[in-house]
């Protein structure tokens, strides 16, 4: 829980001051958030997980969910974190105009996914599967909307990143913002493949 | 965003940097020192340390009242000053207040002015994330409060049991002011634990590692991360019972297959860890405290640190205990039973602790020492009647009765808020300059302690004859008038006891001109915090010191003679600094904190009346993270010296609200 093993201040990382771990603030807070968020989406998932198979009338998970379409999808979501992966390192070698390249790409990668995400969800209710129609149905579009909120807001902030870029404010020496940004999009990912095993698959 | 030309690209970074550099922000920032404005625009973690305090403090005046209102209707059988409705209303506020807007905000208050102190920083990490906590905790606590003029408050107490709080049984908006109100409160936590955290990890003076914090900074750092861990829990049950309530979800509905038991298991293992973040930073208080008027140091530092991380790991393992009423099963109940006794060895570890302290010390009584005091003695009642109710059969009977009543409030009240109250008199000197009056302190202290006593302790008794909880009144006959009276009267004289501390307060501050200014180090105490003069100044230290040992300062002042004896090394003016030093660097004043934080109640009355209030409110929280993410990072005045050019955009979604929040570390 704590980082008892580092005692003196390291160096400071390029631009900022010098800390006591040697992460930096921004870094160090978007780790601490992202454990808040892994109890998020724990619970999340254990009150999806406890109440989905407890509907007293259909539709069921075994009705609607369409695995072939929601690989595809979760496909494109995991290449996103690639893309982001490029975005960072790009930008670490000072490469501008690639940076944005990748980080339009991710955005847009992301995109996709929530469009896939809107079709699921009104194939889903004209299949009859509402938001208050069964028990399964609450569960599953709030477990599966926050996620897609979730990425919702990361694409917003990778777009903020193009509009920081093409203004001339994301320099080289700022490659961490977009490095802690990452953090943030690959987590929504590993979460995702989390929600698609035992969500979906395990269906 | 405002895209405006198309430049070179791929710029050489090495020779691209500063030069061309242009500021982002549409606005300047504020720049005023004093007036209102300066306190709205604030991210001094000293101001919003006093904020956190005055606020917490209204809202205890709030929660005090209810409790008189709860006592005076129960002081006679079958009374008619509230209706059953009212009463649940009162009781059900009542809690909410005194657990999210009184103890944990006023824990808030000494941690965000003492954490940088105390680690040799000159701020938090995030300054301006700390004023938006401040900011969006005020907002809750309104936008909780303001249920009572919009159809009343939440009637289902602080546990909100669904189902029994769905629409069905609770028709009115109270319990939607209490979601929404507790998720927005829930942000300022969280925003808050963050910021704490990476201060405490980051932000250390040299020298300074973990084993030589002082216990106070320890059990806050404690308390950040069960907030981190355990607000994402509660934030999600709240968010399912606002899906039932207000858009029809099904999770706590029984005919639809719902399990009545999905919110009692996610509210506790919410609810525990919170009973820890509610008494940690009263014994992070204590820890401070009594050393200091025991001239001896703490008692097994090391153990006192281990068993404040020990009741940190174990407070979520404990949680079914408040359910054993509720048919888990044999194996449950006893493994919950079990964990509950296992978890009263590391706090009763910081029991003997504080007596071993104190035991052969020169012990100095002032009104701080008195409190410190009352907490082990109170604290350890609860703690005791806490045991029995890990005996699971006793429990069984104990259920929803007063005992239970008896017991939260001999922690909650005699823990934690004598814990808080040591802390106003023993740094009051410190953040305001000026002492409060031992005399009138002391009349506070045996008041509080006297009342507390007559309420509480004939709840026992209430509880074991079968006076059930949350009843709004009972039949004469059954034993109960006697010692409903006695904890009334109690009450009353609680309320007599904060009247004088306020008066203490106002006449202190009148005072203040004429009396002896406390200097730096009043108490000859052993922290940073006492380095610095009274008040601290603005920019905390003139030069951050290099720590080598615990207790540093207390070691610049003394070392030890050939015999081994304490003898003064230093005179005290020698060690400590001036606070006269110049071009600080300081992080600046924002707006925005105040502008996002403002959206976040706007959304919640739109939650709950009409969609399209919701709109504002999203937009200003939108427009504010990217008016704080374009903040220039300085003004002009004041150029920065080694921060990022541009203002950091670093950003998560916040569990809870239905906008992202963004935020910039300075």
């Amino acid at each position: 829980m704590t980082d008892t093993a580092v005692t003196a201040p390291t160096e400071p990382p390029a631009g900022g001051h010098a800390t006591s771990t040697g992460l930096s603030n921004e870094k160090l807070g978007m780790w601490v958030f992202l454990s808040s968020e892994c109890l998020l989406f724990g619970a999340l998932i254990s009150t999806y997980l406890l109440l989905h198979d407890r509907s007293v009338e259909g539709p069921t998970p075994k009705d609607v969910y369409d695995i072939p379409f929601t690989s595809v999808s979760s496909f494109v979501l995991l290449m996103s974190s690639l893309t982001m992966v490029l975005a960072v390192s790009a930008l670490t070698r000072g490469d501008m105009r690639r940076n944005r390249l990748w980080l339009l790409t991710t955005a847009l990668l992301g995109t996709i996914f929530i469009g896939g995400q809107v079709y699921e969800f009104t194939s889903f209710v004209r299949e009859g599967l509402g938001f208050t129609t069964n028990i399964f149905g609450s569960a599953f579009y709030t477990l599966t909307g926050f996620h897609g909120v979730h990425v919702t807001v990361g694409i917003l902030m990778l777009l903020s990143l193009v509009g920081l870029s093409l203004r001339g404010n994301l320099s080289q020496e700022r490659a961490e913002t977009v490095e802690i940004i990452g953090l943030y999009w690959h987590f929504v990912d590993v979460i995702w493949i989390v929600i698609f095993t035992v969500v979906y698959l395990a269906a | 965003m405002a895209i405006t030309e198309e430049r070179p690209l791929a710029l050489p970074a090495a020779d691209g940097g500063d030069d061309d550099f242009q500021p982002l922000g549409i606005f300047r920032r504020p720049a005023t020192a004093t007036g209102w404005r300066s306190w709205v625009t604030t991210v001094d973690h000293k101001r919003i340390g006093v904020m956190y305090g005055v606020i917490a403090f209204f809202f205890f005046l709030v929660g005090g009242s209810e409790a008189l209102l709860i006592r005076t209707q129960l002081a006679r059988p079958g009374s008619s000053l509230l209706s059953a409705n009212t009463y649940n209303q009162v009781f059900t506020m009542h809690g909410i207040t005194m657990v999210f807007l009184v103890v944990m905000p006023m824990a808030a208050a000494f941690a965000n002015y003492l954490l940088p102190l105390q680690i040799g920083a000159r701020d938090v990490a995030f300054p301006r994330m700390n004023a938006f906590s401040l900011w969006c905790f005020l907002g809750a606590g309104i936008f909780v409060n303001t249920s009572w003029f919009l159809g009343g408050g939440a009637d289902g107490g602080w546990f909100a049991y669904a189902p029994n709080t769905g629409v069905v049984f609770s028709p009115t908006h109270g319990l939607d002011f209490f979601t929404i109100g507790l998720l927005i409160a829930g942000i300022a936590s969280l925003v808050s634990a963050v910021n704490l955290t990476v201060t405490v990890l980051n932000m250390r003076a040299p020298g300074m590692d973990m084993m030589k914090m002082p216990v106070f900074t320890w059990m806050i750092l404690v308390v950040q991360v069960l907030l981190v861990l355990a607000l994402p829990v509660i934030t999600v049950a709240l968010i399912l019972l606002t899906l039932c309530r207000l858009f029809g979800a099904n999770f706590f509905d029984v005919s639809q297959g719902a399990d009545p038991l999905l919110w009692q298991h996610l509210f506790w293992i919410f609810g525990h860890p919170e009973v820890y973040i509610l008494i940690l930073p009263s014994f992070g208080i204590v820890s401070e405290v009594i050393p200091v008027f025991s001239r001896k140091p703490i008692f097994g530092y090391p153990f006192m640190v281990a068993s404040g991380i020990a009741i940190g790991f174990m407070g979520w393992g404990v949680w079914a205990h408040h359910m054993f009423a509720s048919g888990l099963g044999p194996i449950s109940v006893a493994a919950f039973s079990l964990s509950t006794m296992f978890i009263a060895v590391p706090t009763g570890v910081k029991i003997l602790n504080w007596m071993a302290t104190m035991w052969g010390g020169k012990l100095q009584f002032t009104t701080a020492m008195l409190f410190s005091i009352g907490l082990v003695g109170m604290f350890t009642i609860g703690g005791l009647s806490g045991v029995t109710h890990a005996v699971a059969p006793a429990d069984t009977q104990q259920t929803d009765t007063y005992y239970i009543v008896a017991h939260f409030h001999y922690v909650l009240f005699g823990g934690a808020m004598m814990g808080l109250f040591s802390g106003f008199y023993f740094w009051w000197p410190k953040i305001f300059g000026h002492f409060l009056d031992e005399k009138m302190g002391k009349v506070h202290f045996w008041l509080m302690l006297i009342g507390f006593n007559l309420t509480f302790g004939p709840m026992h008794i209430l509880g074991l004859q079968g006076m059930s909880r949350r009843i709004y009144t009972y039949e004469e006959g059954l034993g109960f008038d006697a010692w409903n009276m006695v904890a009334s009267i109690g009450a009353f004289v609680i309320a007599v006891s904060v009247l004088v501390f306020l008066a203490n307060v106002v006449r202190s501050r009148r005072g203040a001109a004429d009396a002896l200014p406390p200097g730096p180090d009043p108490w000859d105490a052993r922290s940073l915090e006492w380095m610095l003069p009274s008040p601290t100044p603005a920019h905390n230290f003139d030069e951050i010191p290099t720590i080598t040992q615990l207790d540093e300062f207390w070691h610049r002042k003394y070392g030890t003679d050939e015999n081994g004896r304490t003898v003064r090394i230093a005179a005290t003016e020698d060690v400590t600094q001036k606070g006269d030093a110049t071009d600080v660097h300081l992080p600046s004043p924002s707006y925005w904190p105040l502008v996002v934080a403002l959206g976040l109640p706007l959304i919640g009355y739109g939650l709950i009346f009409n969609l399209a209030w919701a709109v504002p409110g999203a937009l200003l929280v939108l427009g504010g993270i990217y008016g704080w993410g374009l903040e220039p990072a300085d003004d002009d005045e004041n150029p920065p010296h080694h921060h990022a050019p541009a203002p950091e955009l670093e950003a998560g979604a916040e569990p809870g609200s239905t906008e992202s929040e963004e935020a910039a570390g300075d």
